[in-house]
């Protein structure tokens, strides 16, 4: 695969004697996903801000599609290329009906307004809010209004969208559509997803997952690979989902096969098997 | 003994409009004295208009509000009172800080009840040490805290009322897991030492399971159940038709079931699952 995003010797500090990001080392390939797990102060967001120029590395460098994020000249295409979305649907929302918000971009760009059209229908039928391009986003819920904000990113076909605890405001059902929506993208249009994430059943949905602590990397895995730690994880603040854990604890106290489970399903599944086996 | 009691309550904003929306329809309640209560429902269930009618933010359209055995829209109540009876600490009240320090915003809610000076002291110190906020932290500037820190400190302030019924809204929200077991624990440590009444709003079904002995569920602005964690997980597909979601745990055992194995769903907890299953496992292997 590709390499889409990389950083190199990347070094952030908001304000002197304070190292937030030390010396990073990371790639993001083209049609990844990824999920960024770390505690709160642990760097994940200015990493999310690092990879499309919002914040510039204090020292080393970032590379999107080969272009630094430092030139100022490229920071357009930069964007273009890794679009972003953030904790909170009400601080996204700039027009007065669904459909204005998700062209808001485009518009900005100056396409064509045919283009325009036909991209947002696309885009709002990607994230199965077609039906509402007519309301107003204040009247819709969290994970509507996200679904929306997903929406005005997608219109722009960029290569990678990351997100920045997209969920956190959203109840069960929100976060679900909000999960679902963005794993289509990736499966689908290939489209690179970077989603930092407090909650641990989401990470267990990526493909690869980078744990952050301390301003660096502390494991970069798959989730089996990562959750399979969960001693580790929790000495740093984290956890592993509730499926996995009581999985490795009926291994500890009930003699059951070693095996790393990442959801209900495959959790029910094992356990049926070691208890048809006695 | 009841904390709060709520009869036929309906709540209808923007009443005669086109705009028109019923948010709580006839809803009958009690909440018990001394209760650490989870509160459930999918945004838009009626879950915030209930708990704003607690504390007398918002009036009802129609029925009554009992705080403490009182009708608080009654002629002659001081409706600023229930206030000070019933706090509410609202979603990501750490936007909420305004004070010099963070000894003065604890010190706030204190001060407007017209307590002596040492009362104050007292109880700004006691809220503190609920929360977990060490006492050096007190002189600085709330703005100069971490997220996690502000967001205690705004909730000692309303701790600092000692008020017989504390309401959390998404508490946890946005903090990571260990940030989200230590404040629960500690809002757990607050409600068996002072036996106030503890209300818990969270989309977590881990939070709720974990920490509460009821669980109250609402449902297009009506009281669906109301009842025992273990009874209210019970009826897993009512609650997964309303859009809401099931402890992980508690999936586990339901798939379990549906396999035909003999297992016992109501357990919840951690420690109760894992038991079963280690039953399960001795039991089917005779």
């Amino acid at each position: 695969m590709e390499t889409l995003i990389k950083l190199e010797n990347v070094s952030f500090s908001y304000e002197e004697g304070k190292t937030v990001l030390d010396r990073l080392n990371i790639e993001f390939k083209q049609g990844e996903f990824v999920a960024v797990l770390g505690h709160n102060g642990s760097g994940k967001s200015t990493l999310a801000k690092l990879l499309n120029g919002i914040l510039e590395p204090t020292a080393g460098k970032v590379l999107v599609s080969g272009i630094p994020t430092t030139d100022p000249e490229r920071l357009k295409e930069i964007r273009r290329i890794v679009g972003m979305v953030f904790q909170n649907p009400d601080n996204q929302i700039v027009a007065t009906t669904v459909e204005e918000d998700t062209a808001f971009a485009l518009e900005n760009l100056g396409v064509e307004p045919e283009e325009i059209r036909r991209r947002v229908d696309e885009a709002l039928k990607r994230v199965d809010m077609y039906a509402y391009r007519q309301h107003p986003p204040h009247k819709l819920s969290g994970g509507q209004k996200q679904r929306v904000a997903i929406a005005g990113v997608i219109a722009m076909n960029p290569r990678c969208i990351v997100l920045d605890e997209p969920t956190a405001m959203l109840d069960p059902k929100g976060r679900k559509e909000v999960i679902e929506t963005v794993k289509e993208l990736n499966r689908t249009k290939g489209v690179t997803v970077i989603l930092v994430t407090h909650y641990m059943d989401e990470a267990a949905q990526a493909d690869r997952v980078v744990v952050m602590d301390q301003g660096g990397v502390l494991l970069d895995d798959t989730p089996r690979q990562v959750f399979g730690q969960m001693e580790l994880l929790k000495s740093v603040g984290l956890d592993v989902p509730p499926s996995t854990e009581l999985y490795l604890d009926l291994v500890k106290t009930g003699g059951f096969e070693l095996a790393v489970v990442l959801n209900p399903t495959e959790c029910a599944e094992k356990i049926a098997e070691q208890i048809r086996r006695g | 003994m009841s904390a709060i009691t709520v009869r036929q309550l309906t709540h209808i904003y923007s009443p005669d409009t086109p705009f028109k929306q019923v948010a709580l329809n006839e809803v009958s309640l009690d909440i018990q004295k001394g209760e650490f209560l989870g509160i459930i429902g999918y945004t838009g269930s009626g879950k915030s208009t209930l708990i704003q009618h607690f504390n007398g933010l918002l009036k009802p359209t129609s029925g009554t509000v009992l705080v403490d055995g009182e009708d608080i829209w009654k002629k002659g109540y001081d409706i600023r009172s229930v206030r000070f009876k019933v706090g509410l600490v609202f979603q990501y009240p750490e936007y909420q800080l305004f004070e010099e320090t963070v000894y003065k915003d604890i010190a706030f809610g204190p001060k407007n009840m017209g307590l002596s000076t040492e009362e104050i002291d007292s109880r700004v110190r006691e809220a503190a040490e609920f929360t977990g906020l060490a006492p050096e932290l007190l002189q600085r500037s709330p703005f100069e805290l971490s997220g996690g820190q502000k967001r205690r400190a705004a909730i000692a302030g309303v701790m600092a009322m000692r008020p017989q019924v504390l309401i959390l809204d998404e508490l946890a929200a946005g903090l990571d897991p260990k940030g989200r077991n230590k404040i629960l624990n500690q809002i757990k440590e607050y409600h068996s030492k002072t036996g106030s009444t503890v209300l818990l709003v969270s989309h977590s079904m881990e939070d709720i399971a974990r920490y509460s002995g009821r669980v109250l569920v609402m449902h297009r602005g009506s009281l669906l159940m109301l009842d025992e964690v273990s009874k209210v997980f019970a009826r897993a597909d009512e609650l997964v038709k309303t859009g809401l979601d099931l402890p992980e745990l508690t999936k586990v055992l339901l798939i379990l079931q549906q396999r035909g194995f003999p297992v016992n769903t109501s357990a919840y907890t951690k420690e109760d699952v894992r038991a079963e299953l280690l039953r399960l496992k001795g039991v089917t292997g005779c």
